[in-house]
């Protein structure tokens, strides 16, 4: 468990119509750690996770996830040690049922179906959903979905989570939910959002990137409360410590 | 758009009669396609004049269906949807065919015979087709594919396609819900707009389909598809299968209403 560090070395990456999405983004993810990836859209943050992922490959620099560096190559390696979770969770229940949706990662990694049952039943354990194993996914609310999408990566016992926008059009008890479930992770987990708040709540750190680099990585109390630094990225501050509508006053206010 | 919306529902209530757990739910899926298979052949083999000898053959569709308690009302309707085809390829007949048949002491053109023939083979077999999907799932049935050693890409297209015709049916249905709502003085959508919304539809669709293979080659997909091991056949399985495969073959080689006709006679006489 102390190898699960990410770097990712002066990337860039240009999409075929000449779009420079990513220009020399170097970032350092160390080993447990919870980081939240925030801009504004179009900066660069998608593209960050589909290189991250081999998705995409950079057309420049370098992406070391523990210590292996990302080709094509290593790519069925580094996919059993990092896990995306996808912003929608259509994407990615694709079976019938969400049993068949958990069970999926396991069978590729061509396990014993008793081990793929086992590691089904304890993923759906672990997010609290035993009893949807056999539903179907597109009979599932929102944050069940999401949920389950969840369970569907976290049966491949990855060491590294990387959830794109997890709380995303969820109702805010939903959210909650999730946002609980992820606080208990002991996962490095790798987070991209517009939620400032839930940024705020499970990530320790947090890197805004703008035009497809880094504009500010620091502890997320500290740089979720620089107000000026977020305005220029597109961003503000997270709701919880804007002035009460009633009052005018913040509740991060002394 | 409302109808998109209702054909969607009614594709979902198929999975949900699938999901109960009586006597012809429990039978192994592999059987029932088999059996479902080697009904449409027998039923398709009968020569179009033939239709009394078609009679026995509505005991399957019958027996299976009050046996697997599903609901009247949904299947009749499906089995109607598709019958105003039949009676368009069927219509003409008594046209072509005009030479006469006495029949039961009444004079018809064949034509009329072929005509109930074609009527009465397309819901005979729809029937067996509807049953055989309310009874055992799409997934159970990819599963009885797969035994069959259909190739695995087929059938993993068909699962997707299944299971993502829902997503697309919403994208679509938002996409004329936001063009209804800008031009609301028109019924259904104007010629000019077709291409540009197909084409919507269409880059839509391409999108979704990259994001799903990226969600799966994220978890290791390789084009192999595992779906887990198959059900068990049982010996109660064999029995059904060796039970109503020996009733087709007997109402094939057999005219049974004749012989029960000429039964009934010879007692009464």
């Amino acid at each position: 468990m102390s190898h699960h560090k990410v770097e990712i070395q002066d990337v860039h990456y240009r999409y075929p119509d000449g779009y420079p999405a990513v220009n020399g983004l170097s970032l350092h993810i160390r080993h447990g750690e919870s980081v939240g990836i925030i801009g504004a859209n179009g900066a660069g943050k998608s593209t960050l996770l589909l290189l991250l992922m081999g998705l995409i490959f950079p057309s420049q620099g370098k992406i070391v996830i523990g210590d292996i560096p990302l080709s094509k190559k290593t790519l069925p390696l580094i996919r059993q040690r990092m896990s995306m979770v996808f912003q929608d969770p259509d994407d990615q229940l694709f079976m019938t049922t969400v049993f068949d949706d958990v069970a999926f990662g396991p069978r590729n990694l061509k396990l014993e179906e008793a081990e793929v049952t086992a590691r089904v039943t304890q993923a759906l354990a672990r997010v609290g959903i035993p009893h949807l194993r056999d539903r179907a996914p597109y009979k599932l609310s929102g944050g069940e979905k999401r949920t389950a999408a969840i369970a569907s990566v976290l049966s491949m016992d990855p060491d590294i989570l990387v959830l794109d926008e997890p709380t995303a059009s969820l109702d805010p008890q939903s959210r909650r939910r999730i946002m609980d479930l992820l606080k208990g992770f002991q996962h490095t987990k790798i987070i991209t959002s517009h939620d400032l708040d839930m940024v705020l709540a499970l990530c320790e750190r947090a890197v805004v990137v703008k035009d497809g680099k880094i504009a500010a990585d620091a502890p997320s109390l500290e740089l979720l409360t620089q107000a000026e630094l977020l305005e220029s990225c597109g961003l503000e501050l997270p709701l919880s410590l804007q002035g009460c509508p009633r009052c005018g006053l913040s509740s991060s206010a002394e | 758009m409302s109808n998109l919306t209702n054909s969607l529902y009614n594709l979902r209530q198929m999975d949900d009669l699938a999901d109960q757990d009586t006597l012809i739910h429990r039978i192994h899926p592999l059987v029932k396609l088999l059996l479902t298979l080697f009904y449409l052949i027998v039923v398709v083999s009968f020569d179009r004049y033939e239709i009394i000898r078609l009679i026995p053959l509505c005991f399957y569709p019958l027996i299976v269906f009050s046996l697997a308690e599903l609901p009247l009302a949904p299947l009749a309707k499906k089995i109607l949807i598709v019958q105003p085809f039949i009676i368009g390829a069927g219509v003409l007949n008594p046209l072509f065919d005009s030479q006469t048949v006495v029949f039961a002491g009444l004079t018809f053109s064949r034509g009329w015979l072929t005509f109930i023939s074609i009527f009465i083979k397309s819901s005979l077999t729809v029937a067996a087709t509807l049953l055989l999907i309310a009874t055992t799932g799409m997934h159970r049935l990819a599963a009885a594919l797969r035994l069959l050693r259909i190739p695995r890409l087929f059938v993993l297209q068909l699962l997707l396609t299944y299971r993502y015709i829902s997503v697309l049916g919403e994208e679509a249905n938002r996409l004329f819900r936001a063009y209804s709502l800008r031009a609301p003085r028109q019924k259904g959508v104007h010629h000019r707009a077709w291409g540009s919304l197909a084409g919507q539809l269409l880059l839509r669709t391409l999108d979704r389909a990259q994001r799903v293979y990226q969600a799966m080659a994220l978890r290791g997909f390789t084009g192999e598809y595992f779906s887990g091991a198959p059900p068990r056949l049982r010996l109660a399985d064999l029995l059904y299968l060796i039970l109503w495969a020996a009733f087709f073959l007997l109402v094939r080689f057999v005219d049974i209403p004749s012989l029960l006709g000429s039964l009934l006679i010879g007692a009464s006489a």
